[in-house]
């Protein structure tokens, strides 16, 4: 296709777009909005770190010195599910409880007073209890404390936030690929007369459709590009509340410009898929060519 | 040049439009179509420029064979042809030159080819000068130049014109006929499908009268020859 062909069928594309302005308008915000939403399920499931941090703590048998206490980590390194395995001394324990608690508290507790222990991260929270148990049969470990009550809550959560989240963007999708497919069939009715004029000189096919290919692409774009936007804002305000509060110290937030990349090329992804398909299938539908 | 041999339409509704139609044009022939409302004309027309596609029989358009042709493929027989319908079908709010560039442009002509060739045929037809006019601000027959002047303007083997008259006065009329016949002997292939007996007539070209989906005359240099249209 020569250049000016592939310029004219460019501005043709953006020509229809200002003269059905609302609607278009009406097209980007709504693929804005159902990016947003799937931002923000992205940013749920930063749950996912939250899971990493919820922990098993396995007590040593205090008869253990701390040499056989480290020997132990071996046959829990062996146990399935468990990603993580931190040694902590009696000692070093003693020292966090000092940092943590009133040192009047702990006038006159001798050092010797916890256990050697190990501090377990899961790789799946929902197979705490049966890691609980294989830790709990390995001879020398005397106690094993897991959030059982916490982990099935977390879960259930999840997998609701989950599910509710996935339908609400196949919804946004559908209505966003609808509303592409309006914007761009009302296009074509306002262009009935070119169009008709079109195949009358032959226009080949592809150049009658590809202005409102074109159109949708823009469009998709548009939402892609602003929905990227406003979910950077919103993941900003987020961050600056969520890291201000309590819950800052124990939910890991990542700087946005580390997850930046991947959401910009989906959002763009999905604009454009919303985009081309609602074109594609508005002019399936409404133009016999 | 038209080739059409035991050409039979039905359509879906059960409708039989033609029923054996056969006749031919060569190139460089100017004809008219006459018969009266419901008799098969438009149907022929919409069989020359692949809009519908006949049951049975032979149809060739510019060496194209209609009733083989793909459908992707039609746009290259439409680039043979002219087609000039009754109600001009313009775009309103281009002005006479655009109306005209317009069809060299959907077809891929560089911008220097519409430059030389859109004035060149607005000439042709009458009209220059009046570039820059909208077709609101046209009479019916300059708005009509306008449609024959797109039809020329990418050099089509075959103008076909469907009652371009119809919404005409007879003098009028009798001046785009005349811009037909003009164009006629500049080697372009013209077929006229019309109403108007005095036009047919005047001129004194070759007529194909059809009725009830049949061609019931066919005579050079004709008129009606006792045919009489409703």
């Amino acid at each position: 296709m020569r250049l000016n062909r592939s310029g004219y069928l460019i501005r043709e594309g953006f020509r229809s777009i200002g003269t059905h302005g609302f609607m278009s308008f009406a097209t980007v915000t709504i693929i804005m909005a159902c990016l947003i939403i799937m931002g923000s399920v992205t940013l749920l499931s930063n749950i996912k770190s939250l899971e990493n941090q919820n922990e098993v703590v396995a007590f040593v048998d205090e008869n253990y010195t701390e040499d056989s206490a480290r020997a132990l980590q071996g046959s829990i390194e062996e146990i399935e599910n468990i990603s993580e395995v931190e040694f902590i001394t009696r000692g070093e324990a003693f020292d966090t409880f000092m940092e943590n608690y009133s040192s009047d508290l702990a006038e006159g507790l001798d050092t010797e007073v916890l256990r050697d222990r190990y501090v377990i991260h899961l790789t799946d929270i929902s197979q705490m209890a049966e890691t609980k148990s294989a830790l709990e049969s390995i001879e020398g470990i005397a106690k094993v404390k897991a959030h059982l009550d916490y982990a099935k809550t977390f879960i259930t959560i999840r997998n609701v936030v989950s599910v509710v989240s996935l339908a609400l963007i196949a919804m946004l999708v559908f209505v966003s690929i609808f509303i592409m497919s309006n914007t761009i069939k009302l296009a074509t009715f306002g262009r009935r007369e070119e169009i008709a004029i079109m195949k009358m000189v032959g226009a080949s096919n592809a150049f009658i459709r590809l202005p409102f290919i074109v159109e949708g692409l823009v469009l998709g774009i548009l939402g892609g590009g602003l929905g990227f936007l406003a979910e950077w804002g919103v993941y900003e305000v987020l961050t600056k509340k969520v890291v201000g509060s309590m819950a800052g110290s124990f939910l890991p937030i990542l700087p946005f410009d580390q997850i930046a990349l991947p959401m910009f090329v989906a959002y763009m992804a999905i604009g454009v898929f919303i985009g081309v398909f609602g074109g594609v299938n508005a002019i399936r539908n409404y133009l016999d060519v | 040049m038209v080739e059409m041999k035991n050409v039979t339409m039905v359509y879906q509704s059960g409708t039989e439009a033609l029923d054996g139609v056969s006749f031919s044009i060569k190139d460089g022939e100017f004809v008219f179509l006459v018969g009266p409302s419901g008799s098969g004309k438009t149907t022929l027309m919409k069989l020359i420029t692949g809009e519908i596609r006949a049951k049975s029989g032979k149809i060739i358009v510019n060496d194209f064979d209609m009733r083989k042709i793909k459908r992707r493929k039609l746009p290259k027989v439409r680039k043979t042809l002219g087609i000039v319908f009754q109600d001009y079908r313009l775009i309103e709010n281009m002005n006479v030159y655009d109306n005209v560039a317009f069809a060299m442009r959907v077809v891929g002509a560089r911008r220097r080819e519409i430059r030389e060739r859109v004035p060149y045929v607005l000439d042709l037809v009458g009209l220059s000068g009046r570039e820059k006019r909208m077709p609101d601000e046209l009479s019916g027959g300059e708005q009509q130049r306008v449609a024959i002047a797109r039809a020329l303007v990418n050099n089509p083997r075959m103008v076909v014109a469907d009652e371009p008259t119809g919404n005409l006065d007879p003098v009028r009329s009798l001046e785009l006929m005349l811009l037909l016949e003009k164009i006629n002997d500049m080697g372009t292939t013209v077929l006229v499908v019309t109403h108007e007996k005095e036009l047919v007539n005047a001129l004194g070209k070759r007529v194909i009268a059809i009725d009830n989906g049949r061609v019931i005359s066919d005579t050079e240099e004709g008129g009606y020859f006792g045919y009489e249209i409703e």
